[in-house]
Order: C-alpha cells, then structure tokens, then sequence
C-alpha cells in the first residue's frame, strides 16, 4: 500500500507494480505541492517542464499498472495489524496491507488564529500563485517573511491596490527579493507584528496584527490575507507508530525504513534532507524495493 | 452527461487550474474557460455562484459547482 500521490508516492508505485506487488495507491491527490509549481527546471530529461505537465507524465505512467487508486481518500490513521498493517480514512473505510509506504509529502503550514479555519476560501488562501489574481485591485495581506511569502507579495503589488506584507520575525528571505521590494510605493511592511485575527462574516474585511515591540494592536483592512509561513509534514497519521523528529518528520535509515519493520516512508514527509521532486521520486523509487525485499522475506 | 454545458473560471498562473483544463481536454469534454485574473465581472460572479474566492470553479450543468480541482468528484459527476 502506497499513502500519498506526489512524486515520492507515484514512483514507488511504477516501481511497486513493475515488481509485480499487489498495489494500492490511497491519496488526497495526484502531485502534491508539485500542482503548486508552475515551471520546473531540474527534473533530468526536461529543461523546462510545467508541475501539472510533469504530473500528468508520471500520472499516465502510474495507470499503465493495475495499480488500485483511490484519489480524493485521505488516510487519517495508520496501525499495525496481525497480519501488517490497517489503513483507516476519515470516511471510515479500511483497508490492509502486507507492507506500507508513507509518502504523504508537506502541506502549507496553517496560522492557528481565529477566523482562519472559516474565512478559508472565502479572503484566506494559502496558494497565492492560483488565487492571488482574483484579489486585483484590492488591499491584501500577505502573512510569513520567507521566501514564498516575498514572492507572493512581489506579484500581488503589481495588481492589487495595496499589500500589508506581516511577519512575526524580520524578513528571513533571500536578500534580492527584499531588495526588489525598496522601490515598490504600495506595500508596507510589518516585522516582529504578530497576527491574531482575520475577521469578516462571509468573506474577509480585516486582520488584527500586534507589534511584538509596543504590544500595540493595530487591524489591517484588506479584502484578502494570504499565508505563506512554511510548510509541516503530513504525518498525524503515524504520530505515535513510529518516530518522528521535533518538526514531525518521519526518521528513516537510507533504506527509507521507519522504526515499525515493514513501513517504509519516502519524501518531503521524511527527515531525508532537500526537499526536491527528484529526490522525492528517488526516496519513492528506494522505498518500493525496500518493500518488495521485505515482503520477499516474509514469503521464505 | 450529454449536452451539459461546462465552464471553468480559473487563472492563467494557477496550476491546479491548467490540471483541470487537461483533464476536461483529455475526457473530450468541451469547455467554456473564463479568466478571472483578467475580466472583474467574471470574478464576482463566480465568487457569488461558488461562495468563495478560490480557483479554479467549475460549473456542469446549471447546478452542479466544483470548487478547486476535485478529480474524483469530477468523474463522478461527469459520468452521469
């Protein structure tokens, strides 16, 4: 069985299938974060490839195999069993497997403060590249000092009428991007500002952000807040099967074993550093003859 | 599915837009692709048809909405 369907998932699965394993891909979707990745320019065999081009190649790829696939599932808790290992989705459905690959991959890390889990959608997003044009001509806030959050705010100066561009740190992104910002007349940029609240009834009207100096409070009045503070490791579904490291990482040895024998973990959810699709598709490749190992030994 | 119509407001920088768009190209589905980056009328109206701000939106039919892209969804309904 093969949890997740981004780069690390889809190639342990060609891999799991040309081994001749009775596969079954479960995933939320097919890519990952590579759907959110609009060109891509290291990936060997392409100088220029677009995410959901190069997704489409390995999704093709995948269903040439009597692979099972069952995409829009999302596993919520993995256990072991007599016989291996119990899968359970959020909808309750169960399903067995002899051997396991966990390979759900990082998901947009999520600010925790009130208004967020409802206004979601409807002001609050969390891919600035797919929905940031629809906010054209409005004041939005752009949440995080990385890099994706100064690209983010990059883009959206050229169409909205003013960024209010928070973060609870000073600007940790690459030196050229801020530098790209110095000119730019309708941004403005809060450091050190907490952010406690986005407010609105249907769609959002505002955020209230603290400056962590003064403790003064102060509240934003923009239509759109975008949040763009990192990524966490889809990995709730093991915490507490096997080890994991202080940012919730699945630990796995260079044979992408876990610490539970015959669950095997692969990719951006793993400790296994440089999160790349090509690493990911290797860290997938590995796992899945790791696993067809396993499985042999248990035959014998 | 017949002679439903099919319209999708997306973005032309959103990849999960362009999945879409293969997608419905792919199953031979013909489709109406309204850029909302580019005509404000057509935001607002799919943010009142969808209830939200986020692309893609994908109608069928009169009644049938699909926010963001949803594969297993869309085959549902398509398959109709």
């Amino acid at each position: 069985m093969v949890i997740g369907g981004g780069p690390a998932g889809l190639a342990a699965s060609v891999y799991a299938a040309r081994k001749r394993l009775k596969a079954l891909l479960i995933s939320v979707d097919i890519g990952g974060q590579v759907n959110k990745t609009l060109g891509i320019e290291n990936y060997p065999g392409y100088q220029f490839i677009e995410g959901p081009e190069l997704i489409d190649k390995f999704q093709t790829q995948v269903s040439q195999f009597p692979i099972d696939q069952k995409i829009g599932y999302k596993v919520s808790r993995l256990e072991k069993s007599d016989d291996g290992f119990e899968a359970i989705s959020e909808a309750g459905d169960r399903y067995q497997a002899k051997a396991v690959i966990f390979a759900t991959g990082k998901s947009p890390r999520k600010l925790n403060v009130p208004g967020e889990a409802e206004l979601t959608g409807r002001g609050v997003t969390y891919c600035a590249i797919c929905d940031g044009p629809v906010f054209a001509g409005q004041r939005v806030a752009i949440v995080g000092g990385g890099n994706s959050a100064l690209e983010a705010a990059l883009d959206m100066v050229k169409i909205a009428e003013h960024v209010d561009l928070v973060s609870l740190t000073p600007l940790t992104s690459d030196a050229i991007l801020i530098d790209k910002l110095t000119d730019v007349k309708n941004i403005t940029i809060f450091t050190e500002y907490q952010t406690e609240k986005i407010e609105g009834q249907d769609f959002v009207n505002g955020m209230l952000i603290r400056d962590l100096k003064s403790s003064e409070g102060k509240r934003l009045e923009v239509t759109g807040v975008f949040i763009e503070i990192g990524l966490v490791p889809n990995s709730a579904a093991v915490s507490g099967l096997i080890e994991l490291n202080k940012w919730g990482e699945v630990l796995v040895s260079c044979a992408c074993e876990t610490t539970v024998p015959g669950l095997y973990a692969a990719g951006d959810v793993t400790d296994v550093p440089e999160k790349q699709i090509i690493v990911a598709a290797g860290e997938g490749a590995k796992s899945a003859l790791q696993a067809h190992r396993y499985l042999q030994r248990l035959a014998t | 599915m017949a002679d439903r119509k099919v319209v999708i407001y997306s973005t032309p920088t959103c990849p999960y837009c362009k999945r879409a768009k293969d997608y419905l190209s792919r199953k031979g589905i013909p489709y109406t692709d309204i850029n909302v980056a580019e005509d404000r009328e057509k935001a607002k109206e799919m943010i009142q048809k969808s209830g939200q701000m986020g692309v893609p939106v994908i109608i069928i039919g009169d009644n049938e909405i699909v926010v963001g892209f949803n594969q297993s969804l869309l085959d549902k309904l398509l398959s109709q």
